[in-house]
């Protein structure tokens, strides 16, 4: 008997293939990429005195997306889990997750998954996991 | 020497591992062949003499089988098991025989032998790479008419079967701590070692019998056995191991994130009659904590004038003919290399009676013993020569043989040529893992050099040459503590020559094939040059190199070195392609597996559904949903049964199945302070027991949904959603609820299939429910339009709501799912004498028209503001907050011009306008028109006895009874701008 080729429940199974795994961070558990859905970019703020916000505030926060190469701040929720919608960094070039959070906890510190290459870099060669270019900006 | 003509003549007695006595049948192109139990199809025809086995992609050439191996660029062939179960473009060199295979080669006219599209070879110089961007550009109708239908009739090779595939294709998922690519010497040594320490093992190889090189190598002596034996026994013990599983004939393809790697394992493609409820192959997901590449080398071929000949091929392909499957490649064979390992082929040819008349090795001074030894068989080494044409058409006859220093030219008659140019490493998997390569100059080869993921290549992927260090690496990467065996013999994997051999170099025209599969020759990629593609990536499109479906595996490495000469630059600096899955072709079955036919998508259906379908009710799709569209009456078609239901509704009553709306029970103490905020409508005075129709707006202030939310208790709301929103209305107020509003004491639930919903309605349907109820008084007065009443209905506790979409009186009779189907066909046999009509999706939307009442998704598209809908009444007109407020104040949302709802009357009222037609002002305009507007709806309307339509027009409000105009291709249809409501525009009936 072979744990492994031990046949499953069925054979009939969502063939979309998994690919990233992901820590969702309410259930302290890393699963596949199919349970999961993006939701955008993260520590995007609603006014709570939204009808007086200006027309620019307001396109900012409505329309205005950072889309950075390297590290971006997203929202993800763990749909055929928990329900619950988290937020992560993740290496836009790399597809990596640096690290998961909890909604409503403060945006870690992004300095500490910079990796400074020990060589020199080559030409047109970006460090792979750079701050994106204003991720501050939208921060509260 | 003694041969068998029994499975061919050139099969050698006492050659090989197949059992002379198991004889297989098969045809080929309709000729009757007898191979061996466990020959490939390749071998199979080498055996009875076979080399001519398909004509090329473009030029139509003769064309023969180059390799052993997945590699194979040339040997495509079309597989036949029965009419639906086809396959063009399978490699003879992988696909097994068995008793019955039908086989016929691609890409030839009338026949294989005389093919009258190789006329084309004939004007080659008129068609080189890129010809067709430059040569078919006028006229441009003649595009599409003739160029484009034309050159793909002739180029091209199999041809897509045409009927749908009725194999089975499985699925599996799997977790393991090494993954191992490839069961040659390296891969099984690393997996026996990782297996040592307890640790799940998984081994694939995409061969049907693991061993790799060791399979022809006829030199390797490891731990005391021949390599072969080696193999056996390797694999018998990780097969008895509970911690391994070996899966041959399974090609690792794909190599995603975070050591996920896709392999689709072939499970009946040899088989002669395969059970009937044996899947084909089997794609298996497989996680893997690290991955152990083993993916070997590839042998190139020698670039030279007409190396594409039937009968050329690759030193370790004839190598692996001979020594497994007992097959001499010819009787006279020429050996062409700028290596050592063509010598130990040419050898083991020689030793099995095969006359070897000349190695011809482009070196000046090849000096290692394995030369010397082949010189002691008596065979002639020409050093420091080349082959500078192959001779011969269908099958290779001669070689033309010249010194590099010059001198004359010498043929030598041959009827078979094998050939090195050294091995290139499979870093193919490793680059998918986003491994970036390194180029090692001394060996002039790409090796793994920046890894990605956990993942370590051993063996000759990774550039180890020797049997020992490869042993003693793969060993090592696999985390056992035994240690490795003692080895020796086997081929080295360095040395030879990349790009254009002596005699196809830049002053030539020969053709000297770089890619045999998309037929691209040097001169092409010299040519892409001239050009002015200078990077890789545009020389590998102009002339498709290493773009076909063998993905360049020999070819690429020569056309990059081709590329760098002409540019003049170091290869590095020229680059090399990605390479991307999969490895090999992947069939559509395995990838689409189960998810085809009921088990694409999943198939709802409403508690009543089997009511519906035995009253002969025709259905619609909504979403995933099935939804009775309308019930036919025996000799009506879909307009009669349609105009039946819509009157029986307004006359008497109707019996619609509503249970596909989304619904969602909202519950808590700021459940109204939640719905406030996320609907346009205000609730916290809604009265428990009433009802409200409410809009959702997106923060753009559009509308994004809508529905009758009833209040059933001062903290718990039952919230109804159009049938294709209700996911995403939940994920919406779920993500406003968790994260801009978690300070609300709220829980939604999705109750959607936990109740089915009866509507009745029509002037006659309290008379229809109220003897069913129990307890409750549905009076006009006791319970008035738009109020909610819990009770029992038939026994069966119900959320009853007195509410309408079609206008009329009505309720909607909210029921738990499995007493559904009961209840009501209890209240179908209460309504029947009384008129009540079953009524489908069809009736309801007229109806539902009829009032003006708008679909969001029909009559909005995503760009519609309640104002625009006509919809301002239901936005709380004293709220200082909710999704969508601050959008409802754009500028353009508030400016005038926008396009509003509003009804249009045909003039000619029988005619019915088209969903989607556009309206102008003027049908008198030059083209092209503005257009003001278009029609949302437009149905012909049996209680208006004419057509009715919804438009959305611009400034619609101001201009109702403007007459506007329908441009249609018929002819232009005048239409009257009106109100919005067609039928009791008082709406007294509801209250009825």
């Amino acid at each position: 008997m072979k744990p492994l080729l031990r046949p499953l429940r069925t054979d009939i199974q969502e063939t979309r293939q998994t690919m990233l795994l992901i820590k969702c961070p309410y259930c302290d558990e890393e699963r596949p990429e199919l349970e999961f859905r993006n939701a955008g970019e993260a520590h995007l703020v609603r006014s709570s005195s939204i009808v007086e916000q200006s027309d620019d505030d307001f396109a900012a926060f409505l329309y205005f997306r950072q889309n950075p190469k390297g590290l971006q701040f997203e929202r993800w929720r763990h749909i055929h889990g928990c329900g619950r919608f988290f937020n992560a960094v993740r290496d836009s070039v790399s597809d990596k997750f640096l690290t998961v959070y909890k909604a409503g906890e403060p945006r870690p510190n992004v300095e500490q998954f910079v990796v400074q290459p020990a060589a020199p870099v080559e030409p047109g060669e970006e460090p792979q996991a750079k701050p994106a270019r204003g991720a501050k900006k939208a921060e509260v | 020497m003694s041969t068998t003509t029994h499975s061919g003549s050139n099969r050698i007695a006492g050659a090989g591992r197949l059992t002379p006595a198991k004889t297989v049948r098969f045809t080929f192109d309709g000729q009757n062949l007898t191979g061996l139990e466990g020959d490939t199809v390749a071998s199979a025809l080498l055996a009875n003499g076979i080399h001519l086995v398909g004509r090329s992609f473009k030029y139509h050439r003769p064309r023969g089988i180059l390799s052993a191996g997945s590699e194979e660029p040339n040997a495509l062939v079309d597989i036949e098991r029965d009419k639906s179960r086809k396959q063009p473009n399978v490699r003879a060199t992988v696909q097994e025989i068995y008793d019955g295979l039908k086989v016929k080669s691609q890409n030839r006219w009338p026949s294989l032998t005389f093919d009258i599209g190789a006329i084309n070879d004939v004007f080659s110089p008129m068609l080189p790479a890129g010809f067709y961007y430059k040569t078919f550009m006028w006229p441009k109708f003649a595009w599409k008419t003739i160029y484009e239908p034309k050159i793909r009739a002739a180029a091209g090779l199999g041809v897509v079967p045409g009927e749908a595939d009725t194999d089975r294709y499985s699925n599996r998922f799997a977790h393991c701590d090494v993954l191992v690519v490839g069961a040659g010497v390296a891969g099984l040594a690393a997996a026996l070692s990782a297996a040592s320490t307890g640790a799940t093992v998984m081994v694939c190889d995409e061969q049907p019998e693991a061993g790799g090189a060791l399979r022809y190598e006829s030199d390797v002596v490891i731990d005391g056995v021949s390599g072969h034996e080696w193999a056996a026994a390797t694999v018998a013990k990780l097969e008895a191991m509970d911690n391994v599983s070996v899966l041959t004939r399974t090609t690792a393809f794909g190599y995603y994130a975070q050591n996920f790697v896709g392999l689709v394992e072939r499970l009946s493609d040899h088989l002669s009659t395969p059970a009937a409820d044996m899947p084909r192959e089997r794609l298996w997901q497989v996680r893997a904590k690290k991955v152990v590449l083993a993916t070997g080398a590839i042998e190139r071929h020698m670039v030279f004038a007409n190396n594409d000949r039937p009968g050329v091929m690759l030193a370790s392909a004839a190598r692996m003919f001979l020594n497994q499957y007992g097959v001499a490649v010819g009787r006279k064979v020429g050996v062409y290399t700028a290596n050592d390992s063509a010598y130990a082929a040419a050898i083991d040819l020689k030793r099995a009676g095969i006359d070897i008349p000349v190695i011809v090795d482009t070196r000046d001074n090849p000096n290692s013993p394995i030369v010397e030894e082949a010189r002691s068989l008596g065979i002639e080494v020409l050093a420091g020569h080349a082959v500078y044409s192959a001779g011969g058409k269908r099958r290779v006859s001669s070689m033309s043989i010249r010194p590099n220093r010059g001198g004359d030219e010498r043929k030598v008659a041959v009827d078979a040529l094998i050939m090195s140019a050294g091995w290139t490493p499979s870093v193919h998997l490793f680059s998918q893992s986003r491994g970036k390569v390194a180029w090692d100059a001394a060996n002039e080869r790409f090796l793994p050099g920046t890894y990605a993921q956990d993942c370590v290549s051993v063996g000759a992927c990774n550039g180890t040459d020797g049997l020992q260090a490869t042993l003693d690496e793969a060993f090592a990467a696999g985390g056992g503590k035994a240690g490795s065996v003692p080895a020796t013999g086997g081929a080295g994997w360095v040395g030879g020559m990349i790009g254009s051999a002596p005699g196809a170099g830049a002053d030539t025209t020969v053709k000297a094939f770089v890619d045999f599969q998309n037929d691209v020759t040097a001169k092409d990629v010299r040519l892409a040059v001239r050009e002015g593609m200078h990077s890789i990536e545009h020389v590998k499109r102009f002339t498709t190199n290493g773009m076909a479906t063998d993905q360049g595996k020999t070819s690429n490495l020569h056309g990059l070195a081709i590329a760098a000469e002409a540019l003049n630059r170091p290869i590095p600096a020229v680059g090399l392609t990605t390479f991307r899955a999969p490895f090999t072709p992947v069939t559509f079955g395995a990838i689409v597996n189960h998810a085809r036919h009921d088990l694409f998508d999943p198939t709802r259906r409403t508690p009543m559904h089997a009511w519906h379908a035995a009253q002969g009710a025709e259905f619609e799709d909504v979403g995933q949903w099935k939804r009775a569209w309308y019930y036919p009456q025996a000799g009506e078609d879909m307009h009669a049964a349609v105009n039946r239901e819509c009157v029986a509704v307004r006359n008497h009553a109707g019996i619609f199945d509503a249970s596909t709306l989304g619904k969602i029970e909202v519950v808590g103490p700021d459940a109204a302070q939640f719905l406030e905020l996320l609907y346009t409508n205000p609730w916290q005075k809604l009265g428990v027991g009433r009802l409200r129709y409410g809009i959702m707006l997106r923060e753009d202030g559009f509308i994004y949904d809508d529905g009758v939310v009833g209040r059933l208790a001062e903290d718990r709301f039952h919230v109804t959603t159009t049938t294709g929103g209700a996911p995403r209305v939940m994920h919406h107020m779920e993500d406003y609820l968790q994260t801009e509003f978690p300070h609300l004491d709220v829980w939604l639930t999705s109750t959607t299939e936990q109740w089915a919903v009866i509507a009745v309605q029509g002037p006659k349907a309290r008379e229809i429910i109220a003897p069913l109820l129990e307890g409750m008084d549905i009076s006009n007065e006791a319970m008035p339009h738009m109020s909610v009443r819990e009770g029992k209905i038939c026994g069966v506790p119900t959320r009853l709501f007195r509410m309408s979409f079609t206008g009329e009186a009505g309720y909607e009779i909210n029921v738990p799912a499995d007493y559904g189907q009961a209840v009501w066909e209890a209240v179908y046999e209460r309504g029947k004498p009384l008129g009540l009509t079953p009524y489908g999706t069809e009736a309801m939307h007229i109806l539902r028209a009829e009032k003006g009442y708008i679909i969001v998704g029909q009559d909005t598209d995503g760009t519609v503001t309640p104002q625009d809908a006509g919809l301002t009444w239901a936005i709380g007109k004293n709220k200082t907050d909710y999704v969508g407020i601050r959008g409802l104040l754009r500028r353009d949302l508030v400016a005038d011009g926008r396009k509003q709802l509003v009804g249009l009357k045909t003039v000619d009222p029988r005619q019915v306008l088209e969903e989607g037609a556009q309206l102008v002002a003027n049908p008198n305009q030059p083209v092209p028109m503005t257009m003001i507007g278009h029609v949302t709806s437009s149905y012909w309307s049996e209680n208006c006895g004419r057509s009715i339509a919804l438009a959305l027009v611009v400034d619609g409000t101001k201009r109702l009874g403007e007459t506007l105009y329908v441009p249609m291709p018929n002819g232009v249809i005048e239409v009257e701008v009106t109100g919005t409501v067609f039928f009791d525009e008082k709406g007294e009936r509801l209250n009825g």
